[in-house]
C-alpha cells in the first residue's frame, strides 16, 4: 500500500501558542508563536518552508473564527512558498492537511507549514454574540446560503442542530445523559494534566448533570470553549524528513467525507453522520492496521455528541455502542482501552478547531505529552469535523 | 397565520429558488420543489433532480402534514430578546420519506412535544416572509 499520497508524507513538527480567554496578544502574534515553534521543533529553518496551508483561510469579519490567513503569515515571516492554499470548502478542518499532503506528494513543495488560528474569545469580549450565525460586530438583517435554512428558526448556533441528532441517537439506542456526560468529564480530567488547557478544574458527572442546558440534551459542558490560540504543523516529504529533530510521524492513512448539513440538507435517520462513516471506511481501506492497533484517539468534540458519532464511524466500537462504551470513563481514560482526547479536547483544552487534536496526537507519538503521556504510544487516530469530515491514522516507526 | 411579539427573527434572503418556500404562506401554501419528470420532492429547493437528472423542478403545494422525527428544546437565547425556550425539530413531510424540514414547533408547551407527533403547517408573518412552522395536528394527543 504505497500508492496513496499520504504514505509519502511525514509530520515533522507541531506546536501551539498560549491559550487564553481572551489573549492580550494579537491573533497574528499567536500564529507566529505557533509557526516558529513548530519549525524549530522540526529542526528546519524558515527558508526550508516552501508550502503554506490553512483552514479555512482568513475571514475578516471580526468574529474571530479565522482572523489570520496565509498571506498574513507569508508576509510576516518573509516566506516565498512555491505552493499555498486555504481550504475554505473541503473536508472541514482536515482539508488543509489533505491539501498539504497532496501538494507534497505531487512534488509542488517539500515542507508545508499548516496553521489554524482562532480568536473567538477576543471577539466575544468585544461583542457578546460574536460567532453566532448572523452575529459578529452587527447582527445581520438577513441570512444567506446554508445559514438561511436555520437562522430564521432562531437556531443561531450549531448546538440546537446537533441536539436534533443527539436526541435521535438517544432514542434509537437508549443512550443516557449520564453516558454522554462521560465525554465532558473525561475531557476535564485530561485537561487537568495539560498545562496549555483552558479549563483544568475537574468536574464530576453530578456537576455535568446539574449544569445548564443549552439545547437538550446538550449542556454547557457538551459545547466546546471559545479561546484565542493557534496551532501549527509541519508536513514534510518523507525524503526531506530523514534528518528531522524528532522521529518523523507517518501518515499511515487518511479518510475524508462530507455532508450537506452546512447547506441545509439532512439525510439519514439523525442517529449519526453518514459522511463520518464514509471517512472512516476510506481510512481503514488504506492501511493494514486495524482499530486494535490504536494507542489513543483524538476525536473531534466541537460538541460531545460528535465524539460518540465519530467513535462509531471509525470502528472504535459498534454502531449504537459508543455511549455505553464511554460510560463511567474507565475505558477512555489514560489507562483505559483507548485513551480519548488526552489534551482535554475542545471541550476543556479549548477550541483550537480540529488542530488541537492533531497536535495532541503528535505530542503523544513523540513522547512529549508530559503528565498525560500514554505509555509506549506508537499509533493513534485523529478525526475532525461535524459538517465536513476528515481523519488521520498517525504512527511512529 | 402567526404574528410574533418580541425580537425579530433573522429572516432569509430571497432568491428565485427559495422564494416560493418562504413566501407561499401568503396564500396559505407550503411550496416545496418537485421534479416535473419523476415527481420526487427535494428540500432545500434546487433545479436539478437527483433522482432522475431532470432540470424541470417547480414549487408545488404539499399537504402541510408531517411528523416530528427528532427535536430539541433550545433554552439558550442566542441574541438579546430571543424568546426561549423554543422547539427546533426535524419534520418529515407525509409526501415522501426523508423529506425533512428543520423548523420550529409552535402552539404547544415545549415539554409536550414528542418524536412521532403529527404536526401541521402554519406560518409566521414577518416583513415579506411567511416562515413555515408546525403545530400539533388535530388529534395528536390520541397518538401519544
Ligand atoms: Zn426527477
Amino acid at each position: 500500500m504505497t500508492d496513496f499520497p499520504e504514505k509519502l508524507v511525514r509530520i515533522t513538527g507541531a506546536a501551539q501558542s498560549e491559550v487564553a480567554r481572551p489573549s492580550a496578544r494579537p491573533a497574528l502574534s499567536l500564529t507566529l508563536d505557533a509557526c516558529l515553534a513548530a519549525i524549530e521543533r522540526a529542526g528546519l529553518r524558515l527558508s526550508d518552508i516552501d508550502g503554506l496551508s490553512t483552514y479555512p483561510g482568513q475571514i475578516a469579519n471580526g468574529d474571530g473564527l479565522s482572523p489570520v490567513g496565509s498571506y498574513d503569515v507569508m508576509t510576516a515571516l518573509g516566506l516565498s512558498p512555491r505552493w499555498m492554499g486555504a481550504s475554505t470548502e473541503g473536508h472541514a478542518h482536515m482539508g488543509a492537511i489533505a491539501n498539504a499532503i497532496m501538494a507534497i506528494a505531487s512534488g509542488q513543495c517539500r515542507h508545508v507549514l499548516v496553521f489554524r488560528t482562532v480568536a473567538q474569545a477576543a471577539a466575544r469580549a468585544e461583542v457578546k454574540h460574536a460567532g453566532i450565525i448572523g452575529g459578529g460586530r452587527a447582527v445581520a438583517a438577513r441570512s444567506w446560503g446554508g445559514q438561511s435554512w436555520q437562522a430564521p428558526y432562531n437556531a443561531l448556533s450549531a448546538a440546537p442542530m446537533f441536539a436534533l441528532y443527539a436526541n435521535a441517537y438517544f432514542r434509537a439506542y437508549g443512550a443516557t445523559e449520564r453516558q454522554l456526560g462521560a465525554i465532558a468529564v473525561n475531557s476535564r480530567a485530561m485537561a487537568a494534566l495539560n498545562p496549555n488547557a483552558i479549563y483544568r478544574e475537574p468536574i464530576t458527572i453530578e456537576d455535568y448533570l446539574t449544569s445548564r442546558l443549552i439545547s437538550d440534551p446538550l449542556r454547557i459542558f457538551d459545547c466546546d470553549t471559545h479561546i484565542d490560540g493557534s496551532t501549527a504543523l509541519i508536513l514534510s516529504h518523507c525524503d526531506a524528513a530523514r534528518d528531522s529533530r524528532l522521529p518523523p510521524l507517518r501518515i499511515e492513512a487518511m479518510g475524508l467525507g462530507a455532508s450537506g448539513l452546512g447547506v441545509g440538507l439532512h439525510e439519514g435517520d439523525f442517529t449519526g453522520m453518514p459522511g463520518m462513516a464514509v471517512a472512516g471506511r476510506m481510512l481503514w481501506s488504506r492501511t493494514d492496521m486495524t482499530p486494535a492497533d490504536l494507542d489513543f484517539a483524538q476525536i473531534y468534540d466541537g460538541f460531545s455528541i460528535l465524539t460518540l458519532f465519530w467513535m462509531e464511524a471509525l470502528g472504535l466500537c459498534g454502531r449504537g455502542e459508543a455511549a455505553a462504551f464511554v460510560e463511567g470513563g474507565a475505558r477512555i481514560g489514560l489507562d483505559g482501552e483507548i485513551p480519548l482526547n488526552t489534551s482535554g479536547g475542545q471541550l476543556s483544552a479549548g477550541r483550537f478547531h480540529g488542530y488541537g487534536h492533531t497536535h495532541e496526537a503528535c505530542m503523544q507519538l513523540w513522547g512529549l505529552a508530559g503528565e498525560r503521556q500514554v505509555r509506549d504510544a506508537r499509533a493513534g487516530i485523529v478525526s475532525n469535523g461535524g459538517f465536513g469530515y476528515g481523519c488521520l491514522l498517525l504512527a511512529r516507526d | 397565520m402567526i404574528r410574533e411579539e418580541g425580537a425579530p427573527r433573522i429572516l432569509p434572503g430571497l432568491d428565485p429558488l427559495n422564494r416560493p418556500f418562504w413566501t407561499g404562506g401568503a396564500r396559505g401554501e407550503l411550496l416545496v420543489a418537485r421534479c416535473g419528470a419523476c415527481d420526487v420532492w427535494q428540500h432545500p429547493p434546487q433545479d436539478f433532480c437527483q433522482a432522475c437528472g431532470g432540470r424541470e423542478t417547480a414549487p408545488q403545494p404539499v399537504s402541510g402534514k408531517g411528523r416530528v422525527v427528532t427535536f430539541t428544546i433550545n433554552r439558550q437565547a442566542w441574541l438579546p430578546g430571543m424568546a426561549v425556550p423554543f422547539v427546533l425539530a426535524a419534520v418529515e413531510l407525509i409526501e415522501q420519506a426523508g423529506l425533512f424540514l428543520i423548523v420550529n414547533i409552535v402552539g404547544v408547551d415545549p415539554e409536550q412535544v414528542r418524536a412521532g407527533m403529527a404536526v401541521t403547517v402554519d406560518f409566521i408573518a414577518q416583513d415579506d416572509i411567511f416562515l413555515p412552522v408546525f403545530r400539533p395536528d388535530r388529534g395528536w394527543e390520541a397518538h401519544r
